[in-house]
């Protein structure tokens, strides 16, 4: 795939993956907000669901590099 | 805390294999010369600013064919951040400390042609760059790195060569060539494992040398030796008092992993898997910090090597296979209480997810540490683009006041990033072993 392409890709998994990560951080913020005394149980499920998200983006980024 | 011990020894003896065989870019020499470009290895330039030298490397000019132009006087060397990035981020068979001065290390080559070659790098005669001056039984130092003439014309023992180059070929694909006699040789990379998926594969010969990373990586595996040591004799021997001095360190970051990551996936079985989540832990942390080190002996981009990740995710791989009950695999086999026809969709999926899962834990871990650090590199490349290579001192030092406090911010971030990473990476690695050896709790 030539450069510019690859990097249009990779910017769109980044936004995709932005969106999603975003969405998980607001909702653990308005879920520690209400419920301050479970900030631990939602803070390991933030960061394991954001983790998540990520691998797509990271999927997308060596797609880019393969083809 | 003896079982840690073992699986650190474990881990970093095994990925040092890998790593010696194993890196991310690679200039591997194909056939189809068409282009010969200007030499990486000009004096021109570098006399200004002495630490500005390392940093800069040769733009790429046109000069025509078949011959190479080692005569590099009139050469415009200009700045390009993206190469030197990657090669400050890369691996390296020399540990640069500043300016023409780099710590040599044991190179161990070996040719299937030719056999083994054991010596220092500094046997290379290193100028510029971290290239060497010297070919030694066709090998040569490009950037720190050893790379092999393919062509069995080039003479055997110590030879100097006139240049070192870069060429493009007809897929603008940049590869290093050599000048010796007038004519062009075209240097291969170390083998890697790849098979050519990132550009790498087969050559020549294999690079199986203690490279910086591995340099890095023992330097780690004595520190954390170190450490757990004292701590595991402090318990035996102040049991039941108060923790003390490195013990008040470990004690919470221990404490933390088992009751926050291996209790809560793991269940009651946790105290078997406990030693490996905690060894990884301390492992992917420790390297993460000794490579936020910006100089001798850190700066080592260990972490950010596929090979290490590899080896890494590769071990949560087999723990996870091997400690699976009946009910996992079954779930990805023949999932019960789903209609037939939506089995034959999602077993496919399932049984790629296996493979994806220990994958995007390999990536993860890679492309956030490897981010990190070609951002800094950029930040630290905005002071050659102001500067004009050097060409320009009031330009350089607007740039130097932009890349400070951008430099500084990032490496806050990336502060962050290395224990959030190493959390990451063990908290995955407890979440695929707990949903392997899980009991069902539907009947």
């Amino acid at each position: 795939m030539g450069g510019s392409l690859t990097a249009l890709g990779l910017g769109l998994a980044a936004i995709g993956a932005g969106i999603g990560i975003g969405q998980i951080g607001g909702r653990a913020m308005d879920a520690i907000a209400r419920q301050p005394e479970a900030v631990g149980d939602i803070r390991a499920n933030m960061i394991l669901t954001a983790a998540l998200v990520e691998g797509a983006a990271l999927i997308a980024m060596v797609l880019g590099y393969i083809l | 805390m003896r079982n840690i011990l073992l699986i650190f020894a474990f881990i970093l003896g095994t990925s040092g294999l890998v790593i010696a065989q194993s890196h991310e870019h690679s200039n591997h020499a194909t056939d189809g010369a068409t282009h010969v470009e200007e030499g990486h290895d000009s004096p021109a330039g570098h006399d200004q600013g002495a630490e500005a030298g390392h940093e800069e490397h040769a733009g790429q000019a046109d000069h025509g064919h078949g011959h190479c132009f080692c005569d590099s006087g009139e050469a415009e060397e200009g700045f390009e951040v993206s190469s030197t990035a990657f090669h400050h981020i890369g691996d390296a068979n020399t540990f640069h400390i500043i300016g023409e001065v780099y710590v040599p290390l044991p190179c161990i080559l070996y040719a299937p042609d030719h056999g083994w070659n054991v010596m220092m790098a500094s046997k290379f005669d290193i100028g510029h760059h971290g290239t060497g001056n010297l070919a030694i039984d066709r090998y040569v130092l490009v950037h720190g790195e050893v790379n092999r003439i393919a062509d069995t014309s080039f003479p055997m023992g110590e030879i100097s060569v006139e240049c070192v180059g870069t060429e493009i070929n007809e897929e603008g694909e940049a590869h290093y060539v050599v000048g010796y006699q007038g004519n062009c040789y075209h240097l291969e990379s170390k083998s890697t494992l790849d098979q050519g998926v990132f550009g790498g594969g087969i050559t020549s010969y294999y690079d199986l040398s203690i490279t910086k990373n591995v340099f890095t990586m023992l330097l780690g595996l004595v520190l954390l030796f170190w450490m757990f040591r004292s701590v595991a004799t402090a318990y035996k021997k102040r049991r039941g008092e108060a923790p003390r001095g490195i013990q008040g360190l470990m004690e919470p970051i221990i404490l933390f992993i088992q009751d926050e990551v291996a209790k809560p996936f793991l269940g009651a079985k946790y105290s078997k898997y406990l030693p490996f989540l905690l060894s990884i832990f301390f492992f992917i942390l420790g390297l993460n910090l000794i490579g936020q080190i910006p100089f001798f002996p850190g700066s080592a981009n260990v972490t950010g090597n596929l090979g290490v990740t590899m080896v890494l995710a590769l071990f949560t791989f087999f723990i996870v296979s091997f400690s699976g009950n009946k009910h996992y695999w079954e779930h990805i086999f023949w999932m019960p209480g789903v209609p037939a026809w939506v089995k034959i969709i999602l077993t496919p999926v399932e049984v790629l997810g296996i493979f994806i899962k220990p994958f995007t834990l390999m990536l993860r871990l890679f492309a956030n540490i490897t981010a990190g650090h070609i951002v800094i590199m950029s930040f630290v490349g905005l002071i050659f683009i102001f500067g004009n290579s050097g060409e320009s001192l009031s330009g350089a030092g607007v740039g130097i006041a932009a890349s400070i406090p951008l430099t500084l911010f990032m490496m806050a971030i990336e502060l962050l990033v290395a224990f959030i990473q190493a959390f990451v990476f063990t908290l995955l690695a407890a979440s695929y072993i707990g949903a392997a050896i899980e009991e069902p709790h539907h009947h």
